[in-house]
């Protein structure tokens, strides 16, 4: 490649990820601004982490937000799971395109018509909101993508491993479980943690499907930026930006780790 | 086309879990705001008059039929706000996922033709962002955009304006915070067909007479075809519903889909009229969905 | 002579410590057809690299038609290329791919319909012009990187291991086709390949390469016949190699282990380490009489003839072929001919 071309790559690659990355340096910045105002840098400061550390209505919406995740993660990756095994292996049974449409939509679906769905079923059937009307509005909303998540890779998978599994004497379950399993097992990690993610970070059908004593981390924090900039809010984003970051490091490392033992450099 | 085979008992158990699930948070949910939305809007709670009761007959169901009320349709048609609400989705979500296309192209191809050792981590750096919290990173450009934001601060300390631009509250400012917040799912899928390009094909219309420009036009770009396409669904589709960008970053001016859904339902309590106007969005989606995967059906059935 | 058409001089180049061509030169002619022979790795891809464009040398100019083609991108340079795996427009059907080169040229849509038109028939493919690449087999394929490559009425066209993907049968077929077309276009072909079948089958000349130096550049007869260098008569068909020392006096003959081999010595001096590679089809096979003695170990039928593996001494075995209809069994003590002139007497490389 010539010079030029690889000088015009770099510059790309530069202005592409400052695009990307100033504004979340920039929010970590300001958390640490003494000063109240953006525009004016008053010195280096952690009060308002230590402020966060006395609201104890947030620090109780990132337990509800935290609970909500881990739950509703788990059970949308088993219904993803057994959705995508449906639709990967039981051929074209009756219904199918009803299952696949209503299993899919909520990917093109604007959350805002999923949520708005949920509280009226809830609602015509006086169904009291709270907590478990938000991990269910959260399944609902994340099952999809754990489905398609598992579904590509048991497309990709290869169906004569199972077959030579059946060959030596294993069930059909047998076959899938110690074989087509295995194999899965990564999409499935990353679905659990796309399910896990995709709650966290809810808004929209959180707003709608939870009650007045279970309000998310995301809802507290909406309430506050409406209003405006606020140090405190700087101060948690920075802190759950830091906590992505450490774990994306932390795959990075393990999947690196896995590809060197694998002879793969 | 072949028969529609039927589930053994085995497959049955498997698929019941999911089947009962959506069922019931997803299928009826959508027939209970279809059935709202041909009912007549009362101020009350639930603010709308129920049509079916549990007892009714097949005759009565039949009779009760009969009063459907369509004014909640044919309101979404004559209502102006709804209408330019749509249009003026449709045109923000367009706009927004041509800019993206623009600023992510480049981007894409830098990352592609890296050196294959920095591949991966060039990907994961540009695909991080999207594991970060969405709420927080459309927020991070409030500080930026403000009237009293880095960017008019940087601008009048430069003395290039003497007073500060209206940049926040504005719909230019809703489609800067989609193409940021979209940005990963347009790059990643380009990135997949650009890496996947066969370089022998590049040297072989430059070996033809093509010049760099002319390979880019007549080869690079068209095979990339399936990448934009990807690419702008993946932004497109979202942005047309988005709630919160418009709610955050636009002005009253600024007119969501989304958001018009959104008041309609907390504020005004005109529950009719935003589950017809939702039922109209889930039609418009939900049929390019059904007929691609027919598509891909088809195409097994060729493949076998 | 005049002016050859491509002229190498000198080309070296390096990819970090690995050297790919060390001081190669070489003439290609007008109308030639040429080829690059050598293992994988030996330089050969490179240097068909270097020519039409995709890589520039370290050292070293190449020129053709005396015009220097240094810092002329590939496609400003009157070279077409073949790629080993094609490289077809997945997104153009196969008019288009052929088309393609000539509409970077301009010219008008007759003129470059009538063209395509008469490439589609020269390779058999006028019923093809509309298909797309996916749908067509190997050996159309084929055809249609040829057509799309001599489209722009290149004056030379490189090809890179043309026939690689093809199965035997098809490749034999195809051999004729390419050395048919070669004809009729009048263009110089430079062929880079793996195959000495290939290499012999097709070229005019060929130059053996290998380790990044061009160890021999003659025709294929003077190649298969006197090979310059150990390695080249090892690559190119089957040979023994007889070591042994060199004795002048009377008829020049190489003093082996087992017995006189006669030979022609060459400019080497009396007493001279050397070897000696003799084709298992020039070495005669007789039941007794005179000769070099020795015995079957085993044999392969192949049909014209059968290939034998004899001893002639404790740790020494020759490969012999015997004509067909001779019968031989395990065991048998036959005697070896060496008529003069059977071998090729090789200096000891250092």
């Amino acid at each position: 490649m010539s010079a030029a071309a690889s000088w015009a790559r770099r510059a790309t690659l530069f202005i592409g990820f400052v695009f990307l990355y100033a504004p979340i340096v920039i929010l970590a910045v300001m958390s640490f601004n003494a000063s109240r105002l953006v525009s004016v840098w008053g010195g280096f400061s952690t009060k308002w982490y230590a402020a966060l550390l006395e609201n104890e209505q947030l620090l109780h919406s990132a337990k509800i937000s935290l609970a909500a995740a881990l739950t509703s993660a788990t059970i949308a990756t088993l219904l993803g799971l057994l959705a995508a095994i449906s639709l990967a292996r039981f051929g074209r049974f009756r219904t199918r395109m009803l299952f696949f449409g209503a299993v899919h939509a909520p990917l093109v679906l604007p959350e805002v018509v999923l949520g708005l769905a949920l509280l009226t079923c809830f609602v015509a059937f006086g169904v009291g909101r709270g907590f478990v009307t938000l991990v269910i509005g959260h399944v609902t909303l994340t099952m999809c993508f754990t489905t398609v998540a598992i579904l590509a890779a048991l497309r990709d998978s290869d169906p004569a491993l199972e077959e030579a599994a059946m060959d030596l004497g294993a069930t059909p379950l047998g076959a899938f479980i110690r074989v087509a399993l295995p194999q899965i097992a990564p999409a499935i990690v990353t679905a659990y943690l796309l399910a896990f993610t995709l709650s966290l970070d809810d808004l929209v059908i959180a707003s709608f499907a939870t009650g007045p004593g279970a309000t998310t981390l995301p809802m507290r924090i909406y309430s506050q930026v409406r209003l405006g900039v606020s140090p405190q809010i700087n101060a948690i984003s920075t802190l759950l930006l830091a906590l992505v970051a450490v774990a994306l490091g932390l795959a990075a490392l393990v999947s690196s780790g896995r590809a060197r033992r694998d002879g793969k450099w | 086309m072949s028969a529609r085979r039927r589930l053994s008992l085995g497959e049955r158990l498997v698929i019941a879990a999911p089947y009962l699930w959506i069922g019931a948070f997803f299928l009826a949910p959508m027939l209970l705001i279809a059935k709202i939305s041909v009912s007549q809007s009362v101020l009350a709670r639930p603010p709308y008059r129920p049509i079916f009761e549990p007892s009714d007959s097949l005759a009565a169901i039949w009779a009760k039929a009969q009063t459907f009320s369509f004014d909640a349709y044919r309101a979404l048609m004559s209502d102006t706000l709804y209408l330019e609400s749509y249009l003026s989705s449709l045109t923000i979500a367009a706009v927004s996922t041509l800019i993206a296309l623009i600023i992510a192209y480049p981007f894409a191809l830098a990352m592609a033709r890296a050196p294959e050792r920095l591949r991966p981590m060039l990907i994961g750096l540009a695909a991080a962002p999207f594991w970060t919290s969405f709420l927080i990173r459309v927020y991070a450009w409030i500080a930026l955009l403000k009237d009293d934001g880095l960017i008019n601060n940087a601008l009048m300390a430069l003395g290039l304006i003497s007073a500060p631009l209206q940049m926040f509250a504005t719909t230019g400012a809703v489609v800067v915070g989609i193409v940021y917040s979209y940005l990963p799912f347009m790059l990643l899928p380009l990135y997949a067909a650009l890496e996947r390009q066969d370089p022998s094909l590049r040297e072989a219309a430059a070996d033809l007479g093509a010049s760099p420009a002319q390979v880019f036009l007549r080869v690079t770009l068209p095979l990339s075809r399936e990448g934009v396409i990807a690419g702008a669904l993946l932004v497109f589709i979202p942005a047309v519903g988005e709630f919160v960008i418009p709610d955050l970053l636009g002005g009253s001016e600024t007119l969501m889909i989304g958001r018009t859904l959104w008041n309609d339902f907390f504020s005004n309590h005109d529950w009719p009229a935003a589950s017809a106007a939702a039922i109209a969005l889930v039609a418009v989606l939900m049929i390019p969905l059904l007929l691609w995967e027919r598509a891909r059906l088809a195409d097994e059935d060729d493949a076998r | 002579m005049s002016a050859p058409l491509l002229s190498i001089k000198g080309v070296s180049k390096k990819f970090g410590a690995v050297v790919a061509l060390e001081e190669v030169s070489l003439d290609v002619g007008a109308g030639e057809f040429f080829a690059l022979l050598g293992p994988s790795g030996c330089g050969k891809t490179t240097l068909m690299r270097c020519i039409a464009g995709f890589e520039s040398p370290d050292a070293g100019t190449i020129s053709l038609s005396v015009v220097d083609l240094s810092g002329v991108p590939p496609y400003r340079r009157p070279v077409n290329m073949m790629f080993q795996s094609y490289a077809l427009f997945p997104h153009l059907n196969v008019f288009e791919n052929i088309a393609f080169g000539l509409r970077r040229q301009g010219g008008t849509r007759d003129a470059i319909d009538a063209r395509v038109g008469e490439l589609l028939a020269m390779t058999q493919l006028s019923a093809f012009g509309h298909r797309r690449i996916d749908e067509l087999s190997g050996g159309q394929k084929q055809r249609v990187a040829l057509a799309r490559a001599l489209a722009p009425r290149p004056k030379m066209l490189l090809l890179d291991e043309p026939l690689a993907a093809l199965d035997r049968k098809l490749r034999e077929e195809t051999q004729f086709q390419l050395k048919e077309i070669q004809r009729l276009t009048q263009t110089s072909f430079v062929i880079v390949t793996h195959d000495q079948d290939e290499a012999l089958a097709l070229a005019d000349r060929i130059a053996v390469m290998r380790a990044g130096r061009v160890e021999q550049v003659a025709g294929p007869m003077e190649i298969y016949d006197r090979p310059a260098t150990r390695f080249v008569a090892g690559f190119v068909g089957e040979t023994n190699f007889i070591e042994g020392r060199l004795d002048r006096n009377g008829a020049a003959a190489l003093v082996a282990e087992f017995g006189r081999i006669p030979c022609e010595p060459g400019d080497l001096p009396d007493g001279a380490r050397a070897t000696l590679s003799v084709r298992p089809e020039r070495i005669g096979v007789a039941r007794e009489g005179e000769g070099i003695a020795g015995f079957v170990e085993n044999f392969v039928f192949r049909g014209e003839t059968t290939l034998l593996r004899v001893r002639v001494a404790r740790d020494i075995v020759l490969r012999a072929a015997a004509c067909h209809g001779e019968r031989h069994a395990i065991g048998d003590s036959v005697r070896l001919n060496f008529p003069p002139g059977a071998g090729t007497l090789l200096a000891e490389e250092t």
